[in-house]
């Protein structure tokens, strides 16, 4: 017997010794011929067909190496560390021999250069020609400023989520503001870059959120965003007509983006006067060019998705983008895209102005649905992708992992480990990361691909520090015919009040009752220092309220005011009625004291996660908190009784309008008694016969 | 006189005055029946508030009450509650003193009929006497104060009160025969809620009657005595429109009162036909159908007038009750006033016909209102048309009351010109029809 099954385990595993050879080599040859043709497809939209072959290819093969890799991890744990060593050897070795290709890369850089350089000089000319006075003070051509950053930031949750934060930054060095046309377009995307020329935007940030960031359980976000869709814009002070210019613009980017920002009207649009200040360059702070509008009711999904990768210099093709796939981040608990366009300094002098395009893609990863519940994520196992190059536009191609509460690994142990490690200040905090650097060969190991593996130590993690101001908001009141909006504020610092800016935009249809409007912290009232409020209009514009509330050190500051609702007119309804309405996000905006001292140098190199909000000051930073939506039901009609309402209401008028006109009209009389209807016959009968009448 | 009648202001003051301090303030001011957008107390304060934050009060879409209302309570807010006592208290008075100096007036021309031998013989029953009418203008005071309606109405602090004691005063100065003080009030009322434009035609009718100039086209003295009203009339409306646009030094007023009246963009349920109506229009026949119902508004005045102009008294209480049924944001306050008329049509009764009904029916819907809101908007078992039937029903109601007692009044004056108990020719008893 022991024979036997001695036997069976032998022929089982020459089976597997089998299927495993003639699998690899299926892979391998399906592999070669994709390599052909991809090769074949992709050499007329490439600059560097070796590069695009050689990543392609590895494209491919990662799928195997993974399994690889994986394989090697379960049968032999052991081994990893010397594994990687090994890695590393074989890193360099290939860095000698993928030579070729950076060198191609700055063959195709410098043939740009050459040509910006060109339009430069023109553009020049035509502003200063006649003044030659001038000309000693213009600085000899800067190298073109066109450049591309991409990195990716992953920040373990405490509660065994993951969070991962994409940040592609563009530069744009042009002059499509002075009048001059602006046809070549490098690595800015030319549809983008035609569309914020047409309407003279200064600003453009638009965001495309699903789900709702949980700042309690998960820290703040690099970049606060509301549920559903969230446009505001600047223009530039040229422009005259800008509610016009605001309505052609929602629709042509609710084009680009195949989102539904047409639905942007003066019915949901606000020119907030103090929370939506210019985040780039810029004196105009006039809110008459300013417009905001969020439409909360927005779904984010796939659609959305693949236009915004296509502003991307690689699309995702290339460097981080890959990792992009659909499936994988909708299957999240958050998803939010987001994209931002604003003039900034082009270097520290702050001479001259580049435009830049900031786009961020920040998904987070639940714990049970996407990790099924093991405190372990990788790479593959977040997006089902590793990464095997950077996109060979991009001037740095970072990867971070937040290890600042793992500085001995003793929290989660973070594998390939690497040597780099840098500090950021974020959100008033000194941060720690591991760096891989994409742009360096080595990082990508023996295998040419590069997958993180986070694995958690410890069963629970340590506690997260409470974000210092957080936000809540709810719907109290029961019925259909009023109700209120409470408005939580939260100051977690421990000894430091601060000011919030707090903005909220109503629905007309829930008519709001400013003097109902009650401020309180700690139990006492607390009179906002400055309230500027738009009542709504029906039909036309919403309700805006913003003010300034001192929030007490380590308290919650409730916010709460009523209003009635509207009974609409029945097509005013959407197709679901009883669903309910919502109402938008309300922001809080505030310069929170910070802990650390705040980086004040915005030219200065640091993360790209680290840069987006400027910072005036080293002591606070600015941070931004996006409360819940509302969804608020409202009285409904009965949608299937037009015609028998207009019947019914009609009939009621029309016997009040008999009634009066009967007497109106008629005159009293003794009623002569009608003969009957035998008798009446009769008559007639008689009459033909000529006898004389009954 | 004056003792029961102090004792009544007395006993309404006291029953207000202990509601305000009830729980039921609180919960009054939130009925649709009782407020409309147009009057609530709620929207005068948030008006006043916003006026404190710097904004325009007509910059949104809440506040909807005319200029003078905003500066009058800007200066009395703390005393709100006293201040619509008083003007219930006042309402009352004039109305006590209006039917008393009318019903003095009807008297005497039923004396000088009389004495011309001009009734019939057999409507000696139809005659009013003396000790019948003695206590009508209390009962009218009555029927003001102590009406339900009312009481709500005050106790929700609804602006329609004030407007109520400018109708009120209107109609003393009018059948006292002080023309300018008439054309005055009325136009207080026209500026307050449009609407009470259609009573500057009894008012003038009244005005001539007592002048003894009759209502001829040909006569110059008709032409001078109408063109001296109607100027008193437009002048002083006028007066309060540019009054208002200096107070506030913008038109934004015009739109926000009178556009709002008149377009009737919220659809906020209440006791009227409009809301549903609206919120179930198909767009494009809106127009036509928001014209069509104002202009019925309007509409009955002229034919009205012409059919009463002997009865011009008569005539402002067919208006008023109208003008409540067919305007666009009533409220209960509107009924009261003209329920208040009842009494002094105490001896129409003999003639009415289905009052019975009318009056169950009223009771009924009154009744009925909160519990189907309650359904509606609460427990959400029922729906919209729920309360929609009510309103309906509530409606016909006041339609068959108020087209009742124009049938009665009509038919009264028949029988005293053509005798109480007609004969057919051949001698049988008659019926009389409308033909």
């Amino acid at each position: 017997m022991a024979a036997h099954k001695c036997n069976i385990f032998m022929l089982a595993f020459v089976l597997c010794g089998l299927t495993y050879v003639f699998v690899r080599a299926d892979i391998e040859y399906t592999n070669h011929v994709k390599d052909a043709e991809s090769g074949a497809v992709d050499i007329a939209p490439k600059t560097n067909i070796g590069a695009s072959l050689q990543s392609t290819k590895t494209e491919d093969q990662t799928q195997t190496a993974e399994e690889e890799r994986q394989w090697e991890a379960e049968t032999n744990p052991a081994d990893a560390p010397s594994d990687n060593k090994a890695d590393h050897v074989h890193d360099t070795m290939q860095n000698l021999d993928s030579r070729p290709a950076p060198y191609a890369k700055d063959q195709t850089q410098e043939a740009a250069e050459e040509e910006r350089q060109w339009e430069a000089t023109e553009v020049k000319e035509a502003d200063h020609g006649p003044d030659t006075m001038q000309t000693p003070d213009v600085p000899p051509p800067t190298p073109a400023k066109d450049q591309f950053q991409e990195e990716l930031v992953i920040r373990p949750l405490h509660s065994g989520d993951i969070y991962a934060s994409f940040q592609f930054r563009t530069m744009w060095d042009t002059d499509f503001l002075r009048g001059s046309k602006v046809s070549h377009y490098r690595l800015f995307p030319k549809s983008l870059g035609q569309v914020i020329s047409k309407f003279s935007v200064r600003e453009l940030h638009i965001s495309f959120t699903q789900g709702y960031w949980r700042t309690m359980q998960w820290g703040q976000p690099f970049l606060p965003s509301p549920p559903g869709a969230e446009l505001w814009v600047w223009f530039q002070d040229t422009v005259t007509d800008v509610d016009g210019a605001w309505k052609e613009l929602t629709n042509v980017l609710s084009g680009i983006f195949c989102a539904s920002l047409n639905f942007i009207d003066s019915t949901n649009t606000v020119q907030p006067s103090a929370s939506f200040k210019p985040l780039g360059l810029g004196n105009v702070t006039d809110q008459r060019f300013l417009r905001y509008a969020v439409l909360p009711r927005e779904i984010v999904c796939t659609e959305n998705l693949t236009p915004w990768k296509k502003l991307l210099p690689c699309g995702s093709k290339a460097g981080l983008a890959v990792l992009m796939k659909s499936e994988k981040l909708f299957h999240s608990s958050f998803h939010s895209q987001a994209l931002h366009f604003r003039p900034v300094c082009q270097d520290w002098k702050c001479k001259s102005t580049v435009w830049e395009l900031r786009q961020t893609l920040n998904v987070v990863f639940d714990l049970h649905t996407s990790g099924q519940g093991k405190r372990e994520w990788s790479l593959f196992k977040m997006f089902s992708r590793t990464l095997t190059e950077a996109c060979p536009l991009a001037s740095s191609s970072k990867v971070y992992v937040d290890v600042t509460d793992n500085p001995q690994g003793e929290l989660f142990e973070l594998s390939p480990t690497t040597p780099l490690l840098s500090q950021a200040v974020v959100l008033g905090d000194r941060r720690t990361y591991s760096v891989y650097d994409l742009t360096n060969q080595a990082t990508f190991g023996q295998t040419r691909s590069l997958n993180m593996l986070l694995r958690w130590r410890a069963a629970e993690s340590g506690d997260m520090l409470r974000p210092l101001l957080h936000g809540e908001r709810y719907v109290a009141g029961y019925g259909l015919q009023t109700g209120e909006i409470h408005t939580l504020m939260y100051n977690n610092h421990p000894y430091r009040a601060f000011p919030v800016l707090l903005l909220e935009t109503v629905p007309w249809y829930l008519r709001l009752y400013i003097h109902t409007l009650t401020v309180t912290s700690k139990g006492r009232d607390n009179k906002p220092s400055y309230i500027h409020y738009q009542p709504s209009k029906d039909r036309l514009r919403p309700h805006l309220l913003e003010m300034l509330v001192q929030l007490p050190p380590n308290s919650v500051t409730e916010v709460t005011v009523q209003f009635e609702r509207a009974l609409l007119k029945w097509t005013e309804y959407t197709p679901d009625p009883n669903h309910g309405f919502y109402v938008g996000s309300s922001v809080i905006s505030a310069l929170v004291p910070s802990v650390v001292a705040m980086d004040t140098n915005s030219t200065r190199e640091c993360p790209l996660f680290s840069s987006f909000f400027p910072c005036k000051e080293e002591s606070s930073y600015f941070m931004r908190v996006y409360t819940e939506p509302l969804l608020v039901n409202l009285p409904t009609p009965d949608f299937s009784m037009p015609y028998n309402v207009i019947c019914l209401t009609c009939t009621v008028v029309a016997v009040g309008y008999g009634s009066l006109y009967n007497l109106l009209t008629r005159t009293f009389q003794v009623e002569e008694p009608s003969p009957g209807l035998a008798k009446r016959l009769a008559n007639i009968i008689r009459r033909l016969r000529g006898v004389p009448l009954l | 006189m004056a003792a029961p009648l102090t004792l009544l202001l007395v006993v309404a003051v006291t029953i207000r005055a202990v509601l305000f301090r009830s729980s039921l303030a609180e919960l009054i001011p939130e009925r649709v029946e009782v407020v409309s957008p147009l009057n609530a107390w709620k929207r005068v304060v948030e008006g006043l508030a916003l006026l404190d934050l710097g904004v325009s009060p007509y910059a949104g879409d809440v506040f909807h009450e005319t200029p003078l209302i905003i500066y009058f309570f800007h200066f009395v807010i703390d005393y709100a509650e006293i201040v619509f006592m008083m003007a219930d208290a006042l309402t009352a008075v004039a109305l006590y003193l209006a039917v008393k100096d009318y019903n003095k007036t009807v008297f005497r021309k039923q004396k000088y009929a009389l004495e011309a031998e001009r009734y019939p013989l057999d409507c000696l029953e139809l005659i009013r006497t003396p000790k019948e009418m003695y206590y009508i203008p209390l009962k009218v005071a009555m029927f003001y104060l102590l009406n339900p309606f009312t009481i709500l109405s005050c106790v929700a602090k609804s602006t329609c009160g004030l407007n109520n004691a400018v109708i009120a005063l209107f109609i003393l100065c009018t059948v006292k025969g002080s023309s300018l003080m008439s054309a005055i009030f009325l136009a207080l009322a026209t500026y307050q809620s449009i609407y009470p434009l259609t009573l500057f035609a009894p008012a003038l009718l009244y005005l001539l009657q007592r002048l003894y100039i009759p209502v001829n086209w040909q006569r110059s003295s008709f032409w001078l005595f109408t063109t001296q009203y109607a100027f008193m009339y437009l002048g002083s409306l006028c007066v309060m429109v540019c009054l208002s646009f200096f107070l506030l030094s913008s038109w934004d007023f015009l739109s926000s009162v009178y556009g709002f009246i008149l377009s009737v963009p919220d659809l906020t349920p209440n006791i009227g036909l409009f809301w549903y109506f609206f919120a179930e229009m198909f767009e494009h026949f809106r127009l036509f159908f928001i014209c069509v119902f104002q202009i019925n508004v309007f509409f009955y005045t002229i034919p009205l007038s012409i059919k009463l102009k002997e009865h011009p008294v008569f005539l402002i209480f067919m208006q008023i009750a109208i003008i409540s049924i067919f305007k666009s944001y009533p409220t209960v306050g509107d009924i009261a006033l003209y329920m208040a008329f009842l009494p002094a049509w105490n001896h129409l009764y003999r003639f009415l016909r289905n009052i019975f009904l009318v009056s169950v029916v009223l009771l009924a819907c009154s009744a009925l209102f909160p519990v189907l809101w309650h359904l509606w908007i609460y427990a959400g078992s029922a729906n919209s048309n729920f309360y929609y039937a009510i309103t309906l029903l509530f409606n016909v109601a006041q339609i068959l009351l108020v087209s009742d007692y124009f049938y009665a009044y009509l038919r009264r004056e028949h029988h005293l010109t053509h005798g109480l108990y007609l004969k057919r020719k051949d001698g049988s008893e008659a019926t009389l029809v409308l033909k």
